[in-house]
C-alpha cells in the first residue's frame, strides 16, 4: 500500500450502481431507507439535543434557547429569531474538510432554517433568539435531511412550541430510475438528488432543493416518494420523543417502589 | 412595511390583481443588452422591471479539479453590491449571495449548459476556467432570474481566442470563437401570497410573501434544479402546480435571450 500521499479510504467509481436483482450497492431496494436511529437529549449543556443516524450518517444537533438575543440589534420586537449553523466536522468527508464555513455549508445553514421556521411558534418568545447548531461527525449523502429530522427532534427536546415536527428524505435517480434516500456515491454518479422536508400533518413541504434532471412526471412521482417516507420518519421521531419520557418515567416509578420498599 | 400595505397587497393578489398590474404568471418588462464591458470575454446587463444586474465572463487558464481532469472548471460568484439596495452592506458573500450564486450554478452545471469537456488543454494539467461574476446593481426583486438571464446572455455573448496547442503551451491566434454552450436553462422564480402562486415577484411581494420556489428548465423541458426559499411552507399541490407554471413560463425567457445574443 502507498503510504505516501494516497487517500486510504478513497472510494472509487463502482461499475454498476444497481445489481439485475434491483438492489443497490448497500443491499437495498429502490424504495428503502437507509437504517435510522434517533436519540433525544444526549448532551448537558444544550436546551435541546438530539442525535442522528443514518447510514453511515452521524449528526448531533443542538439548540440553545429562547434565549437572550445577542448581538442586541438583531433580536425581533414580535417574535423569537431563529438561527442555524450547519457545519462538518474536518473528519467527516472522505478528503478531509477545512473547518472554515464553506459556501455549500453557509447554504445549506440557510435553507435548513428555511426549512424549521414554518413550524416554529416564534411569535411566541419576542426579543429572544432560537439557536439551532448542527455539527455533522461523519457525512455519507442526505446530511441535510438527517440534520432537519435531528433539528426537529433537539428543537422539540428544548420544549420550543412547534406546529408540528418537520421531517426530511432525500430521493432521487440512480441508472435511470428513483431511489430513496441516497447515499454519498449514488448522490455522486447518479443522475439527480433531491432532499424534500415536510411536515406531515400540515401536507406541507418546507425544504426542496433539486440538481441533476428529472422530466416532470419524474419530479412529481419523486415527491411524492419522499413525502411518504418523510410521513415514515415522522412516527420514528415521535417513538424517539416518547422514549425520553418513558425512560424518565421508568425512573420516577422505580425510584417511588424503591421508598415504598423503604418504610 | 406597514400593515396596510402589506394587506392591501396580498388582498388584491386574492382578486388576481398585482400592484403594478400585471396577471399572476406575466413577468415584468424584460430588457437585455449584451458586449457591454468590452474588457470582459462576455457581458450582459438585464433590466427585470427595476431589478437591474450586470454580468461579466471571464475565461482564464488554470489547473484541472482532479476528479475530473478532462473538463474545463465553471465557477459562479454573486455580489449584492451596497448601492444596489439600503438593505445591502459591505462585506464579504453573505448567506443571501451565496444562495444567489449557487442556484445560477446550479441551473448552468446541472443541465450542462457549456460543454466543460471541450474547454480541456492539457488533460489534468491545464483547462480553461469560466468565471461567471453576477453583480447586482439595482434590487427590486427576483434576483435569482434576472441573474439566471443576465449569465446565460453572458456565456453566450462570451468570446474566447482561437487557439492551438503546442508542446503543452497555449499559443493564441488570430480570430474568436464563442463558449462551447450545449443547453440554455431558464429559472423561473414563483412566489407564493396568500393562496396564490405569482410569477416574478417584485421588491414589496418579496415582502410580503410566505415562501418562493425556483424551478431551473432546460431545453429538452427537464427540471435540472430547484430551490425553496422563504420562512413558511407550501403544500405538495402548490409545489407542483408551480413547476408547471415554470415549464410554461421558461421558454418565453429563452426566446427572448435567443433573440438578444443573436
Amino acid at each position: 500500500m502507498n503510504w505516501e500521499g494516497e487517500n486510504l479510504f478513497q472510494e472509487k467509481r463502482p461499475e454498476r450502481l444497481i445489481d439485475p436483482n434491483g438492489l443497490r450497492l448497500d443491499g437495498r431496494k429502490l424504495d428503502q431507507l437507509r437504517q435510522i436511529k434517533l436519540e433525544v437529549g444526549i448532551l448537558d449543556k444544550a436546551n435541546g439535543s438530539a442525535y442522528v443516524e443514518q447510514g453511515r450518517n452521524r449528526i448531533l444537533v443542538a439548540v440553545y434557547g429562547p434565549r437572550e438575543a445577542h448581538p442586541k440589534h438583531i433580536a425581533l420586537p414580535d417574535r423569537a429569531v431563529v438561527r442555524c449553523r450547519y457545519h462538518m466536522a474536518p473528519f467527516s468527508t472522505e478528503e478531509r474538510k477545512s473547518p472554515a464555513p464553506s459556501r455549500r455549508e453557509m447554504e445549506l445553514s440557510k435553507v435548513i432554517r428555511e426549512a424549521l421556521e414554518p413550524a416554529i411558534l416564534s411569535g411566541n418568545y419576542p426579543r429572544t433568539s432560537i439557536d439551532i447548531f448542527i455539527e455533522v461527525l461523519q457525512s455519507d449523502g442526505g446530511t441535510r435531511c438527517a440534520a432537519i429530522t435531528g433539528a426537529s427532534l433537539a428543537l422539540a427536546d428544548a420544549g420550543i412550541p412547534m406546529k408540528s415536527l418537520v421531517s426530511a428524505c432525500a430521493v432521487g435517480k440512480v441508472e435511470g430510475q428513483i431511489a430513496l434516500d441516497l447515499s454519498d456515491l449514488e448522490d455522486k454518479y447518479g443522475e439527480a438528488d433531491m432532499p424534500v422536508a415536510f411536515m406531515p400533518s400540515f401536507n406541507t413541504i418546507t425544504l426542496v432543493q433539486m440538481d441533476g434532471s428529472f422530466t416532470l412526471e419524474e419530479f412529481a412521482k419523486a415527491l411524492d416518494i419522499a413525502a411518504e417516507a418523510c410521513g415514515q420518519i415522522h412516527e420514528m421521531q415521535k417513538t424517539a420523543l416518547k422514549g425520553k419520557y418513558l425512560s424518565i418515567k421508568e425512573e420516577v416509578e422505580e425510584k417511588g417502589e424503591v421508598e415504598e420498599a423503604g418504610e | 412595511m406597514a400593515r396596510i400595505e402589506q394587506r392591501t397587497i396580498v388582498d388584491m393578489i386574492s382578486h388576481g390583481k398585482r400592484i403594478d398590474e400585471r396577471s399572476l404568471t406575466n413577468y415584468r418588462d424584460l430588457k437585455i443588452e449584451v458586449g457591454i464591458i468590452e474588457k470582459a470575454n462576455g457581458s450582459a446587463q438585464v433590466f427585470l422591471g427595476k431589478t437591474k444586474v450586470m454580468v461579466g465572463v471571464k475565461v482564464e487558464t488554470g489547473d484541472p479539479f482532479p476528479d475530473t481532469p478532462k473538463e474545463g472548471i465553471l465557477t459562479v460568484n454573486a455580489e449584492l453590491v451596497p448601492l444596489a439596495s439600503p438593505s445591502f452592506e459591505p462585506g464579504p458573500p453573505d448567506e443571501k449571495s451565496i444562495e444567489l450564486a449557487r442556484v445560477v450554478d446550479r441551473g448552468l452545471r446541472e443541465s450542462k449548459a457549456i460543454d466543460l469537456e471541450q474547454l480541456c488543454i492539457e488533460a489534468g494539467k491545464k483547462v480553461f476556467i469560466v468565471f461567471v461574476d453576477v453583480y447586482v446593481l439595482d434590487y427590486d426583486g427576483n434576483l435569482i432570474d434576472a441573474s439566471a438571464i443576465a449569465s446565460l446572455a453572458a456565456l453566450l455573448n462570451a468570446r474566447m481566442s482561437n487557439y492551438e496547442i503546442k508542446d503543452g503551451e497555449v499559443i493564441y491566434k488570430p480570430g474568436h470563437k464563442n463558449l462551447p454552450m450545449k443547453n440554455h436553462p431558464i429559472t423561473v422564480t414563483i412566489a407564493k401570497i396568500g393562496s396564490s402562486l405569482v410569477v416574478d415577484p417584485c421588491l414589496e411581494e418579496e415582502q410580503v410573501m410566505s415562501a418562493r420556489l425556483t424551478a431551473a428548465i432546460e431545453d429538452s423541458g427537464r427540471v435540472c434544479a430547484m430551490q425553496k426559499g422563504g420562512m413558511e411552507g407550501l403544500t405538495m399541490e402548490e409545489v407542483k402546480a408551480a413547476v408547471q407554471i415554470a415549464s410554461k413560463k421558461a421558454n418565453e425567457i429563452r426566446e427572448r435571450i435567443s433573440e438578444a445574443t443573436k
